[in-house]
Formats: C-alpha cells, sequence, structure tokens
C-alpha cells in the first residue's frame, strides 16, 4: 500500500505521535523531546504541573532559562525568580540557564533534526530552522507537558515559502522575512506550518535560517521549519538527529515563489510587524535608540555586519546603542573577533545576554515620544516602554547604519 | 452583558503589556487588562461581560497572562472572527470560553449580548439578532468541558485520546 505524500512537519508529527502517516486537521498527541520556559513564563507554568503531578517526566528534558529580566530588575522580578529557583532545585532539572536567550541556548545545545520541542515563549518557532518541529504555547500547556512528555496538537497545514536568487549588498535574511510578513499579513499565516526552501534558503548561513523561522509566528504561524542538511549537521557537531524531508508532491496550503534579489533593505514601521515598507520610506527619520541583540538578529553574524559598519567611527550624539548578543558562545566569539570592543568604542552600550529591551522591562527602556530602530521582532505599541513610544524593525546593518547616522539610514551608503 | 468592541489583530502586548506581567497574581492581573489601550476597560468592566473582536484576536506573546487577565476582568467569554494559536489554547487551557464567530461587525461596542453556552447562540439583545458561531472541534470541547488542561489531564489523561 502507497502511502500519502507529506510533508516534513506531518512526518516529524507522525513520528512523535507513533504513527504511520497524518494529515493535516488530525489531533495528535506527541512525545516531546524537550519542554522549555522562561522566567516570564514557568512561575504560572510551574503552578499548573503542580496540580497534575509532582514530578516532571524527565528531569534531563525540562529546561528552565532566566532571560526576560536577568539579573531582576525589580523584587517582583527576584521574586519570580526565587520561585523558579526552587523548582529547578526540588525537580533536580539539569538544564537551567542564565547565559541566553533562550531559543539561542535550545539552538546551541539541544535541538536535533526530527525532534518535537515546546517552549512557553512564541518564538520557539526559532528552532525549526534545524529541521524539528517547534513551537511555542503558554504555560498551562507547558505545565501539562512538563507533567506528561506530551502534548496534543492538531496538524497543521503548511505554507511553502519557496524563496530563490541571491540579495544585493546591503539585504540580509530579516529583511527577506520582513517583505514575506509585509505581503501575508499578521494573519496569513494563522495556525499553518511555515516551510522554507530554495536555492536562497539552502545557501544561507544556519544564523540566517534562524533570522527566518524565528519571525513564523508575526504572520499568525505555529511553526517555522527548513529541512536539515549538511550545514545543519556541521552546525549541530556531535549531536545528531533523524532527518525527515517533504515529499515533492505534498499538499500545501498556499506556495509562495519569492526571488530576494529584487529586494531592497525592509523596515516593519509601528505597530504592527506586517506594515513594511523599504528602508527608503523612511530614511531621515530621528531615532533615540537602536538596539541589535535578541533571538532574531543577535547571533554572530549579526553582531559582524554591525561592526563591519561602525568601527572606527562614533554614534551619532542623539543616539543609544544598545546591543546585547544572544548567548555566552556568541559573546565570548564577539569578543574573541574584537567585535564588542570596536562597538564600545563607537559608543555602544554592552548588555548581558538577554532578552532585555525587547519586552520593555529593562536594560533600554523607551520614553513618550522616542523612536527606537531594531533588529527584534516585535513593534507593538509599548512593547519596549511608553506607548507612545515607537518602535521600527530593520536588519542589524540598518540599525547599525541608523546609530551612526542618528536617523534610519540606508545600510547600503555604509557597506 | 456588555459587549467590550476591539478590532482586528489586538495583540498580547496590549492586552497584558510586557511591563506589568511579572506576577502571577490573578487579581493584579485582571486589573491591568489593556491598561494603556483602554484605561477605563478595567474599571467599568462587569463579571460576565464579553469582549467581541475582528481577526486574529490575542496574537503576538505566549503569555498567558493575557488570557488570565481578561477572565480575572470578568469577562464571560470573548467572540472573535478569528484568534492567534496560542491565545486559543491558552484560553481553553485556563477555562476562559471563545467563540468563533464571522459576524462580530454586526455587534457595537456597549451593545447587550446573551451568550447560551450550550449551544453558542449569541442574542444581541440591543439589536434584536441572533449569530451563529462555529462549533469546537471535538477534542477541544472535552478539554473546555473538563474546566481545561489541569482539569483535564487529571481526569482523562493522554491515554484514552
Amino acid at each position: 500500500m502507497s502511502s500519502m505524500a507529506s510533508t516534513i512537519t506531518e512526518k516529524i508529527l507522525a513520528n512523535a505521535s507513533h504513527q504511520k502517516e497524518v494529515a493535516a486537521g488530525d489531533f495528535v498527541v506527541a512525545d516531546v523531546n524537550y519542554v522549555m520556559a522562561h522566567d516570564s513564563t514557568a512561575p504560572l507554568a510551574i503552578e499548573a504541573f503542580y496540580s497534575i503531578t509532582d514530578k516532571v517526566f524527565d528531569k534531563d528534558r525540562v529546561i528552565i532559562v532566566f532571560d526576560h529580566f536577568f539579573p531582576a530588575p525589580t523584587v517582583a522580578g527576584a521574586t519570580l525568580h526565587q520561585k523558579s529557583r526552587k523548582f529547578v532545585a526540588d525537580q533536580k532539572l539539569s538544564g537551567f540557564f542564565t547565559n541566553g536567550v533562550c531559543h539561542q541556548l535550545l539552538v546551541e545545545k539541544f535541538v536535533s533534526p526530527g525532534d518535537v520541542i515546546v517552549g512557553a515563549d512564541s518564538h520557539t518557532c526559532t528552532e525549526g530552522a534545524l529541521g524539528a518541529f517547534t513551537t511555542g504555547l503558554g504555560s498551562t500547556d507547558i505545565g501539562g507537558a512538563m507533567a506528561t512528555g506530551k502534548c496534543w496538537f492538531k496538524v497543521p497545514e503548511s505554507l511553502k515559502f519557496d524563496l530563490s536568487g541571491s540579495p544585493r549588498k546591503g539585504v540580509y535574511a530579516k529583511d527577506v522575512i520582513l517583505s514575506i510578513i509585509g505581503e501575508v499579513g499578521a494573519d496569513g499565516a494563522l495556525y499553518k506550518a511555515c516551510e522554507f526552501t530554495g536555492d536562497y534558503v539552502k545557501n544561507a548561513s544556519v544564523s540566517s535560517r534562524l533570522t527566518l523561522c524565528n519571525m513564523a509566528i508575526e504572520m499568525g504561524g505555529k511553526n517555522g521549519i527548513i529541512e536539515a542538511d549538511q550545514k545543519t549537521l556541521e552546525f549541530l557537531g556531535a549531536r545528531s538527529g533523524k532527518i525527515f524531508r517533504s515529499d515533492k508532491d505534498a499538499a500545501y496550503r498556499d506556495e509562495y515563489k519569492i526571488d530576494v534579489g529584487d529586494l531592497e533593505p525592509q523596515v516593519a514601521l509601528p505597530a504592527s510587524v506586517d506594515n513594511v515598507e523599504p528602508v527608503s520610506a523612511v530614511e531621515g527619520r530621528t531615532i533615540d535608540q537602536a538596539f541589535l541583540g535578541t533571538c532574531t538578529n543577535g547571533r554572530l553574524e549579526d553582531i559582524e555586519v554591525a561592526t563591519r559598519i561602525i568601527k572606527g567611527k562614533k554614534i551619532a550624539r542623539n543616539v543609544r546603542l544598545i546591543v546585547s548578543p544572544a548567548s555566552d558562545d556568541i559573546y565570548f566569539a564577539a569578543l574573541e573577533k574584537g567585535y564588542l570592543e570596536e562597538l564600545v568604542k563607537a559608543g555602544a552600550t554592552v548588555c548581558n545576554p538577554s532578552c532585555g529591551p525587547c519586552i520593555g522591562r529593562h536594560e533600554g527602556v523607551l520614553c513618550e515620544g522616542e523612536t527606537c530602530v531594531s533588529s527584534m521582532n516585535r513593534n507593538f505599541t509599548g512593547r519596549m516602554g511608553d506607548p507612545k513610544a515607537d518602535i521600527i524593525l530593520a536588519s542589524p546593518a540598518t540599525v547599525a547604519a541608523s546609530a551612526l547616522a542618528g536617523k534610519i539610514a540606508d545600510p547600503r551608503d555604509y557597506l | 452583558m456588555r459587549a467590550w468592541k476591539f478590532g482586528d489583530d489586538i495583540n498580547t502586548d496590549v492586552i497584558t503589556p510586557g511591563r506589568y506581567t511579572v506576577t502571577t497574581d490573578r487579581k493584579r492581573l485582571g486589573e491591568i487588562a489593556f491598561i494603556e489601550y483602554r484605561p477605563e476597560f478595567a474599571k467599568e468592566v462587569k463579571e460576565g461581560d464579553v469582549i467581541v473582536a475582528g481577526n486574529n484576536f490575542g496574537c503576538g506573546s505566549s503569555r498567558e497572562h493575557s488570557p488570565v487577565a481578561i477572565k480575572a476582568a470578568g469577562i464571560s467569554a470573548v467572540i472573535a472572527k478569528s484568534f492567534a494559536r496560542i491565545f486559543f489554547r491558552n484560553a481553553i487551557n485556563i477555562g476562559l470560553p471563545l467563540f468563533v464567530c464571522e459576524d462580530t461587525d454586526k455587534i457595537d461596542d456597549g451593545d447587550t449580548i446573551e451568550i447560551d453556552f450550550k449551544t453558542g447562540d449569541i442574542r444581541d439583545k440591543t439589536k434584536g439578532t441572533v449569530l451563529k458561531v462555529k462549533p469546537l472541534p471535538a477534542f477541544m470541547q472535552k478539554i473546555v468541558d473538563r474546566g481545561g488542561l489541569v482539569d483535564f489531564l487529571r481526569s482523562d489523561g493522554y491515554d484514552n485520546v
């Protein structure tokens, strides 16, 4: 009997739910390889967990990361940290970290192709760039997964983004995904698997692939996913997994064919991620802060391109440039290569690896009337501080060029 | 029950801004619902009122604080054209009833709404109209019927799915 054609997402969910095949729309209960929560979402997850049971399904597969407000900027934050630390100690969890953004740490230490990973953070779609099914959930779902090692899913329909061509100078993965979200809309991929494929993806670095998958949620997607290839395996080193590939005649809800060779640098204007324009639309608009970091664009290649633009110069006097490498590994590499020294000499403030300003809790909060250009993934009203502050999303290159200019600048003029 | 009308793409930073969610205190979360976007909401909302919205309600962060805040504020149900998926799961998991209804444009802010939680019929008493909702898939309805995921896992578990 011939089996039906399946997407990579369907195959991973079939494997994890011990079925020969599953189809979009099926409800499945899948085994999860890892369950993650961070300091902001863990407290509610722990409450849900203890309402169900008193012992995690596997102490080596439940991961807690402090990244949303670490080190604690308030007494309330420290109190929540204390609660999560007690859980880590009581459950004897081996995976507890305070030295990076949760998604980056999962990518560096845990994810393998074919895994099912759930995290109490919406950007858990990032990790799918390594060929795994990874998705964000709320705290109660995560509490349930900590207790059972399982999670229920409705198998999603898939969207295929077939990306071809070579980006022009000054155009990066961030510009590509912003342009896609501008076209598809903030709910254009609602409940769907977002599968990225094509020559552009094949040639893109693992870091760039992570940027693409990171923002699947910004169009409503359930997961972002890219088939693992040789580049993925080299990145993973000793980690191996199970490589799944979409069948040629697998069913997609929609297919988008996009030539990235036509793209200019993109920005998302306030206050929705699908409000996307070429950078020229706002070139010259004064900024107060520039932020380089996060699970979207806080990796070494992002800090490298920013340094290339900024090295030997001074940022504009009216601008704070805040840099937060996404993990300690990235921090050390950027130190060793001299990037952080160059950035600090130019006037940047380097913060510890964390979510920092991205959620407006500390390390760079905005006041009324201010504008920040940021390499992060959300520009919602009030996200970085006062609701009357504006956030413009852009690539690390555009962030760096704008920090120098003191206003939104086209990175092509600085490369 | 008063209808509190909202538009499309109401995100979790609008419902519960990140700067206010460093707590698990449900009462406090109820007080900060829509604190900056619609400051009068938490002050004037009455037990049993409903939120009526457009597409993609609850998009953005996975923070469960958002549905918790809405429930704690006294809201008995959210009716929207569509919901962002994490918010949707979160609401079901914590026992906040959601209804998918394509006709929410026909309800205005301040209308008096009556919901039959058994049939899902939504009666707009101000306009004298009845709107239909899309039923939940059976699996999700079961979680709702048990009162949320915690009680579902305690009573049923995944073994019999």
